[in-house]
């Protein structure tokens, strides 16, 4: 065969073989975007159960948070129409809502029974009272301790602990000598990641992101005590290079009993008392700490919540499958074949009442976490935005992973504290006003 | 004229080049040996080099959660179609440019070589409109025609440093012996050329194969082809090094393989042109 047809040969197949793409679109099929984490997963698994019930195909596409989140927002701004569901989270569903790219949830079937979902859930990802996303599961953070280390050391950790207490507990637990820290907190930069931590954190000690005219307010002690509370705690006993550990780091460390106590997400609770633990036997569990005689916790609110964006030709068949994916049922079907252990936690209160789910032994701090954290009201001072560990506005996601850096830089010895503070209050001020907020 | 090699160096530049060797590649290495642990053994501290009980657990759960074949036929198809595209169309501009050069010639191939320049989100919204105008989101045939234009200045680049060693009189006494353009091209310089154009291939099959941000920008369910599959392993909250190692070494083994098997062509692609 000559060159010349080798080359138109090989052309038509591939441009045969690509426009197949155009041949496999299905009238009831719907398209998910989602991420990897474990309940997602394992709701793939039960997806012939709901297309057995419904006729209703259903094609995944998993993606790393990260990547899923970029994805998403290009498809919903661009009106892509790629997805008929997204898996979105707190952060999005409000100012998506309001831009009106999102299909209200509020004609979902009385089955459904909206007004199960966690009050704390349904006010994170509605606006201005109308439900956007609906719950798959949420979490909340909290203290996980070694009840072994704290049993040897002779001390018992309080249901609801202060900072001074978290670090009374780290110092006793803190072995070097058998490779034991006695805390061990994200520090990477990341606004998902060291950037929720320390948000939280700055809650907790009474300071805030913006007063109520949207002016930073790193400038101001209560960031300062936070701060070097933090820094010193994890500099006496936290593991070394602790400024690069994030979720996945923490729960290795933990996971091989390297950590006396950790704080996070409460769904690392199923990890650390699960088959890859060593430590699964001796877990006990508290309420995020606040610094003595302040009012607010450092614990978080967040949730995996799926929303129908506008525009879909499949809007029908995807509400179905909110409400199947997200209703009692689904909770039941994995309770049957799985265990209590293993359903989504954290979004319906009916969930919290099952006598079966009460014996779980994370359950009842779960639901007191996510009970403790309030979106609507986060800080001690008033603030003008919705949000926890975040700030529902556009702009946060680029601007709190600015200020993490230069926090993770100061975690890791590079600059000041006071540095860190000026460079964040600065990035901050500039951001909003550019944007038109000040 | 000639250096004296010493011993002494021979044993020294081949030691640097080893360790230089054995330090790209053990990422790979460790990629690879991670897919055989269970996941706590994967995020053992120390690290567990081959003193371990080897799994193959995690390749049965990649391949029943994922339809690897799709994947993989979408790879296939995406950097195979962009890369012989982007030779249909460089094989005249690269002629043009190395036998017909106009004053403005390395102008253009400098202005050609800046767009490479240009970070790819930059241009993520104006070419993902262009996508959903057109109902190119999420087709192979939109994303080979993505994955061709970057690569393009490559290809050309690379032509054209393989034609520029051909002498002009072949192709002129072609021309004297009353040959057409199109045959000047086809049937006497491209045989020519034919090592040059396989090497050219090879690298930008590679590099379309390793393209990870409009493969995963432009795509869904469809067209996704094995970039997606890895993303799909990755988690910032939860541990799935394991598993998320096993699918790296699925989506990488043909790539390697195919690497391995012409070694030779790619080391004179990328080295012809370098001793003149």
């Amino acid at each position: 065969m000559s060159l010349k047809s080798t080359l138109c040969a090989a052309t038509a197949l591939s441009l045969i073989a690509a426009s197949g793409a155009f041949a496999d679109s299905h009238s009831a099929t719907i398209t998910i975007a989602t991420v990897n984490n474990g309940d997602m997963i394992r709701m793939q698994g039960y997806t012939d159960t709901f297309t057995e019930a419904t006729g209703i195909a259903v094609e995944w596409v998993t993606l790393e948070e990260n990547v899923l989140r970029q994805r998403v927002t290009t498809d919903i701004t661009t009106k892509g129409g790629a997805f008929d569901i997204m898996t979105i989270g707190m952060y999005e569903t409000p100012i998506w809502g309001a831009n009106g790219w999102l299909v209200p949830l509020d004609d979902l079937s009385a089955e459904y029974d909206v007004d199960d979902i966690l009050p704390a859930m349904r006010g994170g990802l509605s606006h201005e009272g109308t439900l956007y996303a609906a719950p798959f599961y949420g979490e909340s953070s909290m203290v996980m301790y070694r009840t072994d280390l704290m049993e040897a050391a002779g001390m018992e950790m309080p249901t609801a602990p202060t900072w001074q207490q978290i670090r009374d507990a780290a110092a006793a637990m803190d072995d070097p000598e058998n490779d034991i820290n006695g805390v061990c907190l994200r520090g990477k930069a990341g606004w998902g990641e060291g950037g929720a931590f320390i948000t939280v954190t700055g809650n907790s000690f009474g300071a805030r992101w913006f007063d109520e005219d949207w002016n930073a307010q790193f400038d101001q002690p209560e960031w300062a005590e936070a701060l070097n509370f933090y820094v010193n705690l994890m500099n006496d006993y936290g593991p070394e290079g602790y400024a690069t550990n994030g979720f996945n780091e923490n729960l290795s460390l933990f996971n091989q009993g390297k950590c006396g106590m950790w704080i996070d997400a409460t769904v690392a609770a199923s990890f650390v008392t699960g088959d890859d633990s060593t430590v699964a036997d001796s877990v006990g569990f508290a309420l995020a700490p606040n610094n003595e005689g302040v009012e607010k916790r450092a614990n978080w609110l967040w949730a995996w919540a799926l929303a129908i964006p506008a525009g879909t030709q499949q809007e029908a068949a995807a509400k179905k499958f909110i409400e199947w994916a997200t209703g009692t049922g689904y909770i039941e079907l994995v309770a049957a074949n799985e265990g209590w252990a293993n359903v989504p936690p954290g979004a319906r209160t009916s969930l919290y009442e099952t006598p079966e789910y009460q014996a779980v032994p994370f359950a009842q701090m779960t639901l007191d976490s996510i009970n403790a954290a309030d979106p609507t009201n986060p800080t001690v001072d008033p603030v003008p935005y919705v949000g926890i560990q975040f700030v529902a506005i556009p702009e946060f996601a680029g601007m709190a992973t600015e200020v993490s850096q230069e926090f993770s830089a100061a975690y890791a010895g590079q600059q000041t504290i006071e540095e860190a503070l000026a460079k964040a209050q600065a990035i901050t001020n500039e951001t909003m006003e550019a944007a038109g907020y000040r | 004229m000639a250096r004296n090699v010493t011993t002494r160096r021979k044993i020294i530049t081949t030691a640097a080049a080893w360790t230089i060797g054995l330090i790209i590649f053990f990422p790979i290495f460790w990629t690879i040996l991670t897919s055989f642990k269970t996941e706590a053994q994967a995020i053992n501290d120390p690290p567990l080099f081959f003193n371990f009980d080897w799994t193959l657990e995690n390749y049965a759960i990649v391949q029943e959660r994922s339809d690897y074949m799709k994947f993989l036929w979408n790879s296939v198809i995406l950097a195979g179609g962009s890369t012989l595209l982007g030779i249909l169309i460089a094989v005249p501009a690269a002629w043009s440019m190395a036998f017909v050069p106009s004053v403005r010639t390395k102008d253009i191939l400098l202005w050609m070589l800046s767009t490479k320049m240009l970070p790819a989100v930059g241009v993520l919204y104006p070419i993902s409109l262009i996508f959903v105008q057109f109902n190119l989101l999420d087709t192979r045939i939109g994303l080979m025609v993505v994955l061709m234009l970057i690569n393009l200045p490559i290809i050309v680049w690379m032509l054209y440093t393989y034609f520029r060693e051909i002498p002009g009189e072949i192709l002129e006494a072609a021309r004297m012996d009353g040959a057409t353009l199109k045959e000047e091209i086809l049937y006497v310089l491209t045989p020519m050329a034919i090592p040059g154009i396989a090497s050219t291939l090879l690298l930008n099959f590679i590099l379309a194969w390793n393209e990870a941000f409009w493969t995963l920008n432009l795509t869904a369910a469809n067209a996704a082809p094995l970039t997606a599959f890895i993303a799909s392993y990755s988690s910032p909250e939860g541990l799935f090094f394991a598993k998320l190692s096993a699918a790296s070494t699925m989506a990488i083994a043909p790539i390697l393989i195919l690497g391995w098997f012409s070694q030779k062509q790619l080391v004179r692609g990328l080295t012809f042109g370098a001793v003149k």
